[in-house]
């Protein structure tokens, strides 16, 4: 007797799941858990005298706090706001989605509205229709991508290898940090140089403390800063140990060096923090990316970023997050999306997260994605990792979407590593910081991630580091040294980034470097207006977003089925007898073969030599006492055909009828075509005693008998994606070989290998 | 002049009109030139100049904003980077102990500098700092 139990034991199934580790959090506005609206959240509107913000979002004047204060002089447009704040929301929300309602009318309008209004506006959105605005509304056309490079122990030489092949994967931009943060200058000279190899264009940050930072761009090595950070309360930013104006102070410093800058902000940061005011995500979100407009930076970082997991664990906090991006972009900022702290454990959230982006496009889609194993990321891991940036090319090629990067064969990958540890060990040698040995270089060049290294440690990057950065060590230093030890390409590829600093033209909004060329929202504004418009993903480009690696067609199954030909001609002779006949007695059983079968393919999907399968089959009928025939079908490549057949040709009236990707059924002369016997459908998992059983099933119909059908059990493997590809060309060689009333052939089948 | 968007990008359109801090312009900055020792850092850098003509582009294409944040920081450009620093430090919550220390130090953007914008900038943070009561204490 099964006893009783306590549960349901496919909820014991779901707990084994990864999605068990995510946690989830009730709503609560009270407590700040509230993706888009909380009761303390303003009403919107505004107050406007003399050309004077007067009063914001329902708070006036005198009671502004910073933030108030702040948008109120730098973010609102006095002359736009009262015609945006009188438009119905709905009626702006319907803008948004409307192809016809030209970006830029969208975003002088944005110029005019209060935090709560925009929140208000994009909340009326549902996900897919965020994903659409988002796609309209950002501001370059064309979409880029960003990546972590970092590792575990600070090693230069990895960070060399791991920048230039993140640079060959096509990331515009990679953003490194450290464990140790004395190790910031080390990093930044490892990156520049590894960045420098195989092409130029890529920026590059080291993200490190505000003052650092910005003294390791001004010795040119970096090229961007993004981790300035603002806060939506003013509690938090005065924790955050700044304010919009220190802040705003450090934007136009970046500007005065030449160096490119965005701001980071994004939903949850306040609710770490603990001071949420008991306002949504989305409201507070909204407030920072006004103060960021207000200041005058060209982009932002938002989408969460460091508060991503905890906002995905609120309901609609994943919505929220597209919500925010899309605020962003309509207030006319650069927009690096997020999608890079994991939120999740589930790679079906995963997935579904990055998807909207991957197809509307963006800025930068993540912010960055882990090019390097997940316990390499001393950011914490992305969203998606050097485990699963394949998946993430499938992606692109699956929807035909440009997510910024382009597949990267091997032997190139692993001639671009070389070439960056030997570029940084001469560095390091020449300017007398250190001199890595060949093994640690070559433990680099093959190394997944830090695990496989035996290269420099924390400690050894220290003393590297420390020597940089008091010997002023500058980029021109490094170029030199590169030039000398014979990388001149990379120390033109070095140059040509510092020399962007002269111009500015990368301090615009959205700004990157393609092919050489500034690519900006300047040069390139998103000029979407519905299908045909916008950026499309040209032919030549879908051409190197196809070419991911083992991609399978007909030439290759030939080739691989020419290997086993030899083979099998040592297990089996086939020998063409003339017109098949009738089998004049009941107990005759016939194997009808197809057209290819041991001709052109000679294994099934699961492995198995045709001789083999064939072999077991007739043993199995003859042990039963009965006849065994083979005849070969050239009228049809069906598998219920070739058993329908089969079974009219044998005296018993049963017969089997297999392809040579091994599928096969059993079948009665009397029956119609699909409505067989037995089935053996899935062949790359059908095994040998499978086959002898099938053999077996048909000489017991054959002698009247009601045998148990054979069950090939499966695991739920999904068959489909496996071997669809391959069976459908394999299925296709077989159908060329068909011919429309081609008489079956009888077959003598002569078995001359070992027996299984 | 005032730049527009015809104009950008600046290193493709005119070349030989964008210099760093020294007069030399870009295509003048080869590999052969800073091998030969004749690139300093100070060549690498930004000009007020380029900086007025990005903040005329930008509010050409709408962006009056960012083209205010490329003024303020074209002010910047000739102000030592540690006075920068000092002043960044003073703007965090706390630092300033007074409202005349930040006014102290506009005084200075403004006098010394010429930081107009900037001073304006900083005066605007010490009023708003008092309003908000961020020169108290902090241990």
């Amino acid at each position: 007797m099964t006893p009783k139990l306590n549960r349901w034991k496919r909820f014991a199934d779901w707990d084994e799941r990864p999605l068990r580790l995510d946690k989830f959090a009730a709503e609560d506005p009270a407590n700040g858990f509230s993706a888009f609206s909380s009761p303390a959240d303003p009403k919107p509107g505004i107050g406007i005298k003399g050309g004077r913000v007067v009063s914001l979002d329902g708070v006036l004047e005198h009671d502004y706090d910073m933030i108030d204060r702040f948008i109120a002089r730098h973010h609102i447009d006095p002359e736009v706001a009262p015609e945006a704040m009188a438009l119905e929301s709905a009626t702006i929300a319907r803008w948004l989605v409307d192809m016809n309602v030209p970006r830029e009318k969208l975003v002088r309008l944005a110029h005019g509205m209060t935090p709560a209004k925009l929140a208000e506006v994009v909340s009326q959105l549902n996900a897919l229709e965020i994903a659409f605005a988002y796609s309209k509304m950002r501001a370059r056309k064309t979409p880029g991508n960003q990546a972590h490079v970092t590792n575990a122990k600070d090693d230069p030489l990895q960070l060399a290898a791991d920048a230039a092949t993140a640079v060959a994967f096509g990331f515009d931009e990679i953003e490194t940090t450290m464990r140790v943060s004395r190790n910031a200058w080390s990093n930044a000279v490892a990156c520049a140089v590894g960045g420098a190899v195989g092409r130029w264009g890529t920026l590059f940050q080291c993200s490190s403390e505000e003052a650092e930072e910005l003294r390791i761009a001004m010795a040119g090595f970096t090229s961007y800063a993004e981790t300035v950070s603002v806060y939506g309360t003013e509690k938090s930013f005065t924790d955050g140990d700044d304010t919009p104006w220190s802040k705003a102070f450090l934007a136009a410093a970046y500007a005065s060096r030449g160096v490119k800058m965005r701001c980071t902000s994004g939903a949850g940061s306040e609710l770490l923090m603990g001071f949420h005011e008991a306002k949504s995500l989305l409201y507070l979100e909204a407030r920072c990316l006004c103060l960021q407009r207000g200041m005058g930076v060209q982009g932002t970082q938002n989408g969460g970023i460091d508060g991503a997991p905890l906002t995905a664990t609120i309901p609609g906090g994943v919505r929220e997050l597209m919500a925010e991006n899309l605020i962003a972009v309509w207030l006319d900022l650069e927009c690096a999306s997020g999608n890079d702290a994991r939120s999740t454990e589930s790679e079906i959230r995963v997935g579904a997260k990055i998807l909207p982006y991957l197809i509307a496009g963006s800025d930068l889609i993540c912010s960055g994605m882990g090019s390097i194993l997940k316990y390499d990321n001393s950011f914490n891991p992305s969203l998606i990792n050097g485990e699963e940036l394949e998946d993430y090319l499938v992606l692109q090629r699956d929807f035909e979407a440009d997510g910024g990067l382009t597949p990267l064969p091997e032997s190139r990958a692993i001639e671009l590593r070389e070439r960056a540890v030997e570029a940084i060990a001469a560095v390091f040698e020449e300017l007398d910081l250190s001199s890595p040995t060949e093994d640690m270089k070559i433990s680099v060049v093959y190394a997944s991630g830090s695990d496989d290294t035996r290269s420099l440690m924390p400690r050894d990057v220290s003393f590297i580091s420390e020597a940089i950065k008091e010997r002023g060590i500058t980029v021109i230093d490094v170029i030199k040294a590169l030039a000398k030890r014979g990388f001149r390409e990379e120390a033109e590829n070095l140059l040509d980034v510092v020399k962007l600093r002269l111009s500015g033209d990368y301090l615009q909004t959205s700004a990157m470097i393609r092919d050489g060329r500034i690519v900006s929202a300047v040069n390139d504004p998103n000029d979407y207006l519905g299908p045909g418009s916008g950026y499309r993903v040209s032919e030549e480009r879908r051409l190197q977003l196809n070419d991911i690696r083992d991609v399978l067609d007909q030439k290759e199954v030939l080739r691989s089925e020419a290997l086993h030909e030899k083979d099998e001609a040592r297990h089996i002779r086939y020998r063409n007898l003339g017109p098949a006949t009738n089998g004049p007695a009941n107990d005759d059983v016939v194997i009808g073969i197809s057209p290819a079968f041991g001709l052109k393919l000679y294994r099934t999907t699961a492995g198995h030599r045709l001789s083999e399968v064939l072999g077991a089959m007739l043993d199995a009928i003859r042990a039963r006492g009965l006849k065994a025939r083979v005849v070969r079908f050239r009228h049809t490549a069906d598998t219920s055909f070739l058993g329908l057949s089969a079974a009219r040709l044998a005296g018993s009236g049963i017969g089997i009828g297999i392809q040579a990707k091994g599928t096969a059924v059993i079948h009665q002369r009397d029956r119609q075509p699909h409505n067989n016997l037995e089935l053996f459908s899935n062949a790359p998992i059908t095994k040998l005693e499978h086959y002898r059983a099938l053999g077996a099933n048909a000489a017991a119909y054959a002698l009247g008998e009601m045998p148990e059908p054979i069950v090939v059990p499966q695991r739920g493997e999904a068959m489909g994606s496996r071997y669809h590809a391959r069976v459908a060309l394999i299925y296709a060689i077989e159908t060329g070989l068909t011919e429309a009333g081609a008489a079956p052939e009888e077959v003598d089948v002569v078995l001359t290998g070992a027996k299984q | 002049m005032t730049h527009t968007r015809a104009d950008y990008p600046l290193a493709e359109t005119r070349p030989g009109a964008v210099t760093g801090k020294h007069g030399k312009a870009l295509p003048e900055i080869t590999l052969d030139a800073v091998l030969a020792g004749e690139v300093t850092m100070e060549d690498l850098r930004i000009t007020p100049q380029a900086l007025q003509a990005q903040a005329d582009v930008a509010r050409d294409v709408g962006r009056p904003t960012l083209a205010l944040n490329f003024e303020r920081g074209a002010e910047l450009v000739e102000v030592p980077q540690d006075f920068i620093m000092q002043v960044y430090e003073l703007l965090r919550p706390g630092r300033a102990k007074s409202k005349e220390e930040l006014l102290e130090a506009a005084a200075t953007m403004r006098g010394t500098y010429q930081a107009e914008r900037i001073a304006r900038f900083i005066e605007e943070a010490a009023e708003t700092y008092a309003a908000r009561g961020l020169f108290t204490f902090r241990f």
